[in-house]
């Protein structure tokens, strides 16, 4: 490589300041896509702690003085929050857990046993991500009515525990790189099929386990549409329905606002910088190392 | 599920190996399956029949044939919303893979804070839409947005953009390349797997930087670029949270998307027959999309790559 840039320098040789120009250039490029990307965040949070007389002030004060605190207090109050957040929890601890553990047998099943038909069936899964999901909305919503389930968290949780394709996906992939000689050491041994997932294959799998939780909590913290359809009653919102609230009025607050918005993405904002290692490889891994 | 297979054992005691373990994959994967009949197959079969019907929930269906259909190419609302979404998907689709495919090679050099720029690039993904629509609104919002007000700086004066007929479908474009995180993400993956030796190899040929990029680096992530493709046309088709939330459809129905007049009429008007018959064309069109995309694909997609 230092040798190809060398021979690279006596063919051009303005390349060596074009070369540090570029970086140059090539960090600023970097320090601009950290200023877009990070100015959304700065006006909430510095909303958040403007006085109502800051906040509708034209040309806007970028640092609040005082830092209004009391917005968060307020905010929490304005809607249910609390409330709100154990919602989102009633609905997001049995969806992981359901998600876990149906995904995981139909992942072990489509990645470890060799029987006809397997793969044929597994693209009929992966086909079913590309139908867009207003096709099934008005049957489930029909379908849920009939049940008395509409106004429960029933509807929001009891499809998660049958399969998500893309989890699927991710565990599938996940199964088939660990060697198959392990599970047949394991049959040799008098091991079933669900011994070897649980005492084998899953103590093997933490990061998929992680990457999948985590993705399905996530999806369950900022699912807007199915709660949207399901629930009925105001007090039973979750919280991704329940934020629309501080907008009701034809002049929100949006001091207020700002704060509940910090406040709602904080959660997944702390899970994501501690476990991001598990986001990222979950993103790269339905690219396109299938 | 180990009992039933002994069952089943016990009572077939003369099946095959292949036919055994066919049986032990179809009770591992019984979850999907139940699933897939149950919260796919049979409401995906329902909602064709309810297409062909006149339904508000509280009668039972009636049949009226193709009315629904017929009645799409008389509404005037309807072609509406399908000329804003194909709007929206023509300019936020494309866009979304530029911007993504250039942050990448922007992200891909070896420059000090790198991986909190990574991060902060995928940060935006993670965040439930609500939160994301409340910051953008205010963001745009006319007077004291920050947008306007950063406008103003160099003497600018800002549109009402989510207000605006002319400027609110690009405002939610717009606001829509702060999610490009997972583009991002893949890009950078397809540009770390592109081998070191086709760069050098360009370099000995006298192949400067935009050589490099048009020669070697663009036809290498060809696939990543098919993947967001294909990704990207099947989700901005379904566009709905971000107007939902932030402009209901509007000003004069200007951000009034496909699945958004879909969901008045189902949930709104209670015209569940006519939302049904919606979703199927928006099913057909994804389909015929989707296909034309990955057939095309074998004129500009590059698998040099894989074996």
């Amino acid at each position: 490589m230092a040798e190809l840039e060398l021979t690279g320098n006596v063919r051009r040789p303005h390349s060596t300041v074009s070369r540090s120009v570029r970086r140059v250039l090539g960090v600023l490029a970097a320090l601009l896509v950290g200023i877009i990307f990070f100015l959304p965040f700065y006006w909430m949070v510095s909303t958040s702690l403007k006085t109502p007389d800051q906040t509708f002030q034209s040309p806007p004060a970028w640092i609040p003085s005082p830092f209004a605190f009391s917005n968060y207090p307020e905010a929490v109050n304005y809607i249910p929050f609390g409330t709100y957040v154990l919602n989102t929890l009633k609905v997001a601890i049995p969806s992981v857990f359901g998600t876990l553990l149906s995904c995981s047998l139909v992942g072990y099943g489509f990645a470890r046993i060799n029987a006809p038909g397997r793969n044929v069936l597994f693209y009929i899964c992966l086909a079913t991500m590309m139908v867009p999901w207003a096709v099934t909305m008005v049957p489930l919503f029909v379908m849920f009515k009939a049940l008395h389930w509409t106004g429960t968290y029933l509807p929001l949780i009891v499809p998660h525990f049958f399969g998500n394709a893309f989890y699927i996906f991710l565990f599938r992939q996940f199964f088939l790189t660990i060697p198959m000689e392990l599970s047949d050491a394991a049959t040799i041994d008098g091991s079933s099929q669900l011994g070897i997932l649980w005492r084998i294959i899953l103590p093997l799998s933490k990061p998929i386990v992680v990457t999948v939780g985590l993705f399905e909590f996530n999806r369950v913290w900022s699912d807007y549409l199915a709660p949207l359809i399901f629930l009925q009653r105001r007090e039973q919102f979750t919280l991704a329905i329940g934020l629309t609230y501080f907008l009701d009025r034809d002049r929100p607050m949006w001091n207020l606002a700002m704060a509940g918005a910090t406040l709602a993405v904080l959660p997944v904002l702390i899970l994501f910088l501690v476990a991001q290692r598990s986001f990222i490889e979950g993103i790269t891994m339905t690219g396109l190392k299938g | 599920m180990t009992d039933v297979i002994a069952v089943v054992r016990h009572r077939l005691p003369r099946l095959s190996p292949t036919q055994r373990s066919f049986l032990t994959m179809l009770a591992f994967i019984s979850p999907w399956l139940i699933g897939f009949v149950w919260f796919f197959l049979y409401p995906t079969v329902a909602s064709l029949y309810y297409g062909f019907t006149s339904y508000n929930v509280l009668q039972p269906p009636t049949w009226v044939g193709l009315s629904n259909y017929i009645e799409m190419t008389q509404d005037s609302r309807f072609w509406n919303s399908l000329s804003n979404t194909v709007y929206y998907t023509l300019l936020s689709v494309p866009l979304n893979i530029l911007v993504a495919f250039t942050l990448a090679l922007v992200l891909n050099q070896a420059i000090p804070g790198r991986a909190v720029l990574r991060t902060l690039v995928y940060i935006p993904v993670v965040l439930p839409i609500t939160a994301t629509a409340m910051i953008w609104m205010w963001i745009f919002n006319t007077n004291w947005g920050m947008l306007n007000n950063l406008l103003a700086l160099i003497g600018i004066r800002g549109p009402a953009w989510l207000g605006s007929p002319l400027w609110a479908k690009p405002s939610l474009i717009l606001m829509q390349t702060w999610l490009v995180g997972a583009g991002i993400l893949i890009f950078l993956a397809a540009l770390q797997d592109v081998p070191r030796v086709l760069y050098e190899a360009a370099e000995v040929d006298g192949a400067g930087p935009w050589r490099k990029l048009i020669n070697v680096t663009i036809p290498m992530v060809t696939p990543a670029m098919l993947f967001t493709l294909l990704t990207g046309l099947i989700a901005a088709f379904q566009v709905f949270a971000s107007a939902w939330i932030m402009t209901n459809g509007g000003p004069v129905r200007a951000t009034e998307f496909y699945i958004l007049y879909l969901y008045n009429n189902g949930f709104k008007f209670f015209k569940m027959g006519y939302a049904s018959a919606m979703a199927w064309v928006l099913f057909i069109l994804v389909l015929v999309v989707s296909v034309i995309t990955f057939r095309s694909s074998a004129r500009w997609v590059y698998y040099g790559g894989q074996e």
